[in-house]
């Protein structure tokens, strides 16, 4: 039966090609296991390829006093404590090495004076830490990779989206997908599998992300068993574009800010004083988000109903070399030029701190043989992540995932392809062409209405019920959807399919986020709004149910080692706002 | 803001088809403030025509996914605002000419890929201590702006006019190969490569490349032209080939 399919067959398959995705890829190669990559879009343009502002290590090349323990203790303050700390410290102990690694493959950074990799300031880092090639560190990277692994022998799949991970058992045994260029299957034996599909951020109107981010990754680990944790905390950029229409929710890089950017509303006050006068325009993401937002709730916001953004005090020499992709995209789309004026920026759907639950080591999730890393990964960030940590991330677990994932597949033989398996994913793809129900498109604007203002920046009760009992008729709709046309590259058949795994990742926000009756980083409950450091023991756990229904539950915060305790004493003050660990 | 567009209509004609038949398709698009011709392709596929196949990432020309060419010029269709347009004519948009078309606005790229692929990596010199100053890398940072939009391999006559594809890599290649070898630690050589295989010496520096980078990389001036006097100076220049000689140096 399966003879009628074109099938691959590698000891470790990747599936995705952002940064986590080709370290691991290479990892992986060097070890010396055959190695497929896949991913929805051509090789070089995921997510990654639009990061702008850094990547965050702590070189100390600018910041002699710069250390593992400092980033450490930012990252969890960021957090506010539910990191899985084990992730945050293999983190900023890890990442300098990593960014060396990349500069060693190509990596053209900007220089210090002495000719080092120069590195500047971000939003809730103490030190100057992001390493950075201008306003397109996300290229920089991603292209470095690329290069790197088309030499090692990767077999690469463009413009391909697996649509389900195959198992025998409990165990992994490869995934199925279709050709966006064809609609034909394809199936990938594997011994091991990585994901690293990226966010999540496309069920939400407005958002700095692409078509690719509808959750995948998740969905496709969610109904192979695994289970995904911190779902509620997704981030709001604070500073995405609002004005013109066309382009609200592209993301302003917070380099604007680190270059020295400063924020104002409409009276000309800089009223970050009011909710973080110590950090100022450059507290954390979460905080600056909420502080437009209620400035604009009490009337104070810019004329399109954000905020505004100034650099134009640094000349124009200085904004156009430091922020030279900034310049252009004002310049050209909205007719802004940002050496001589204000921007003017709110709030954009941007990351999602969630995800599948690995271990810390090895990157493994509960299912043997999958492997998750990158964004799509849950836990290092906690309840909210610094700016420029993401980078660092990807490469970090990526690598690591790339050699437990690689070491599994020399231990493991082939587990076997269920046929089962395959005749209902194939169906599942391809009923939509008989249905008769509502254009795709449309149910995708319906779930995006729904979420941005249910359960966005600031949360209530109320209101996320009214996400969830929206989303049980969504799901329905949505199963209906009619498609027009033939397989053959085909974006509403495609959307179809990515409706799915919105939904279903919708839920699990909203489900995650009516269990956290208190405010922690990212998730604002105005029911609730204080954070209760009882709350810092336990992390968010959404799994499928037998039934196939979804079950909510708690995980507890693994328990920090004393070595990392004492790293965090002299941050007591901050750190019992939130959480009982060193009491 | 009053909107002087709110009123307005764009009349669109969109090649619709696969590579062996394929018609310009004519759809109307209403018009807001600050539109690209991006906004209008997807305001089509979701109220006109949910199949139609287009590429696009970032929505900001940053990923190089979008390339098309609008009234048969190659442009990211992210970043073509609709107000450089005279709206009372129709803006026809049309997949790139130079590569196979797949289906409607999407076309296959892949051989660019593979041209990539044969270029030898990054080498590091031994020994050293990765000290680089900025002013010795602003050549390099030029180069590696390069968001693989592939518009200047489209208007590349020896590639559009004269489809010399497998002897001929390209001034995007170029450009990736230029910072290569203008990287102050990369210990690899390349000139042979980029005379023999690559075909270098069919670029007669028209310079149409240069003018459609959407980076602004000046792909001829500050790439092509070095590279192809590093050659003349390896291969052709009588005096330095007798140094070599004598020095036996490579
Ligand atoms: C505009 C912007 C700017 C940013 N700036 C920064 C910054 O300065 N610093 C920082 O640290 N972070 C930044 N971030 C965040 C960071 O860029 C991302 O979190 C990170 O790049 C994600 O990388 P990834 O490898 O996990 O996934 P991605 O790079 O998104 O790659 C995902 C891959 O998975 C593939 N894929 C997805 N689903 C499927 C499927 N079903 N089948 C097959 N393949 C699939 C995709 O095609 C893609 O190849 C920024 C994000 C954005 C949007
Ligand atoms: S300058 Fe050379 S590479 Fe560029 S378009 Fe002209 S012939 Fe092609
Ligand atoms: S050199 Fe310029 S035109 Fe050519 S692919 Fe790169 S960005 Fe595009
Ligand atoms: S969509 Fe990325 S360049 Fe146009």
């Amino acid at each position: 039966m399966l003879d009628r399919f074109e099938i691959h067959e590698h000891d470790v398959l990747v599936i995705g090609a952002g940064g986590a995705g080709l370290r691991a890829a290479i990892e992986a190669s060097a070890n010396g296991v055959s190695v497929g990559l896949v991913c929805k879009s051509l090789l070089g343009k995921a997510h990654t390829v639009m990061a702008e502002g850094g990547i965050a290590a702590a070189l100390a090349n600018v910041d002699k006093e710069d250390s593992w323990q400092t980033h450490f203790t930012d990252t969890m303050f960021g957090g506010k404590y539910i990191n899985n700390f084990k992730m945050a410290e293999l983190h900023a102990k890890e990442a300098p090495e990593r960014v060396h690694e990349l500069e060693h493959w190509g990596a053209v950074f900007d220089r210090t004076n002495e000719g080092k990799i120069l590195q500047r300031a971000f939003g809730g880092h103490k030190y100057k830490r992001l390493s950075h090639v201008g306003d397109r560190t996300g290229l920089e990277m991603i292209r470095t990779l690329q290069d790197k692994g088309v030499h090692m022998g990767i077999d690469v799949y463009m413009e391909c989206t697996v649509t389900k991970l195959l198992k025998d058992g409990d165990r992994i045994s490869g995934a199925f997908g279709y050709w966006r260029e064809t609609g034909k299957f394809v199936i990938f034996k594997a011994k091991s599998v990585v994901l690293a599909t990226g966010g999540m951020g496309k069920m939400y109107k407005i958002t700095s992300n692409s078509w690719e981010y509808t959750a995948d990754g998740q969905a496709l680990a969610y109904n192979a068993g695994a289970e995904l944790i911190d779902c509620e905390f997704i981030q709001f950029h604070p500073t995405g574009m609002i004005w013109p229409p066309g382009v609200s929710g592209i993301l302003v890089t917070e380099a604007v800010r680190g270059e020295g950017g400063t924020l104002t509303n409409n009276k000309g006050e800089r009223f970050m004083e009011r909710y973080d006068p110590k950090l100022m325009d450059l507290s954390t993401r979460d905080v600056v988000a909420r502080a437009i937002y209620t400035e604009n709730k009490e009337g104070r916001g810019s004329v399109h109903g954000g905020a505004y953004l100034d650099i134009s005090h640094k000349g124009a020499d200085y904004v156009k070399k430091k922020l030279p992709s900034m310049y252009h995209q004002f310049k050209d789309l909205a007719d802004v030029d940002i050496t001589k004026g204000p921007m003017e920026v709110g709030p954009t759907c941007h990351y999602s701190m969630g995800g599948v639950r690995v271990e810390a080591e090895t990157a493994m999730s509960c299912v043997p043989g999958l492997f998750a890393a990158g964004e799509v990964a849950g836990g290092m960030h906690g309840a909210n992540r610094l700016g420029g940590n993401s980078l660092s991330d990807l490469v970090v677990f990526g690598r690591r995932a790339g050699l437990y994932a690689s070491e599994f597949a020399k231990k493991n033989s082939q587990a076997k392809i269920n046929e089962k398996e395959i005749e209902s994913s194939e169906k599942e793809v391809i009923s939509f062409f008989e249905n008769s129900g509502e254009n795709p498109y449309a149910v995708h604007m319906d779930l995006q209405d729904l979420m941005q203002a249910n359960v966005g920046i600031f949360r209530t009760e109320n209101d996320i019920q009214k996400a969830i009992n929206g989303l049980s008729k969504l799901k329905e709709k949505a199963k209906k959807v009619k498609i027009e046309g033939s397989r053959m590259y085909n974006p509403g058949w495609h959307m179809a399919y990515d409706l799915q795994n919105m939904i279903m990742y919708s839920e699990a926000i909203a489900r995650s986020a009516i269990q956290r009756k208190e405010s922690r980083g990212a998730h604002s409950r105005i029911d609730y709004p204080d954070p209760n450091p009882d709350d810092a023991t336990w992390t968010s756990l959404i799994k499928l149910g037998t039934n196939g229904e979804m079950v909510v539950g708690k995980a507890p915060v693994i328990p920090m080692s004393k070595e990392l305790k004492e790293v965090l004493k002299n941050d007591e003050g901050r750190v019992s706002k939130y959480s009982n660990l060193l009491k | 803001m009053a909107s002087p567009y709110r009123m307005k209509n764009a009349k669109f004609k969109v090649y619709r088809g696969n590579a062996s038949e394929g018609q310009e398709v004519e759809y109307t698009v209403p018009v807001e403030e600050g539109m690209v011709v991006l906004d209008a392709i997807h305001y089509i596929q979701k109220n006109q025509a949910p199949d139609l196949a287009v590429r696009w990432n970032c929505k900001a020309a940053k990923c190089g996914s979008c390339s098309a060419e609008v009234n048969g010029k190659p442009k990211l269709m992210c970043k073509s605002r609709l107000d450089d347009f005279n709206l009372d004519e129709e803006i026809n948009v049309r997949p790139m000419k130079s590569f196979p078309i797949i289906k409607d606005l999407a076309c296959d790229v892949s051989w660019n890929y593979e041209v990539n692929k044969k270029i030898k990596p990054f080498t590091p010199k031994e020994n050293t201590n990765w000290i680089m100053k900025q002013r010795d890398v602003d050549r390099v940072q030029e180069f590696r702006k390069c968001i693989e939009c592939f518009a200047c391999q489209n208007v590349c006559h020896v590639i559009r006019d004269h489809d010399l594809k497998p002897k001929f890599a390209g001034p995007r290649f170029f450009v990736r190969v230029a910072g290569l070898e203008m990287h102050p630690l990369d210990a690899a050589d390349r000139l042979s490569d980029l005379k023999n295989d690559m075909g270098i010496g069919f670029c007669n520096i028209t310079k149409c490349c240069t003018e459609v980078c959407p980076e602004d990389i000046h792909i001829t001036d500050n790439a092509i032209i070095p590279l192809k006097e590093r050659i003349v100076d390896k291969y052709y220049d009588p005096f330095k080939m007798i140094f070599r000689k004598i020095f036996g140096m490579q």
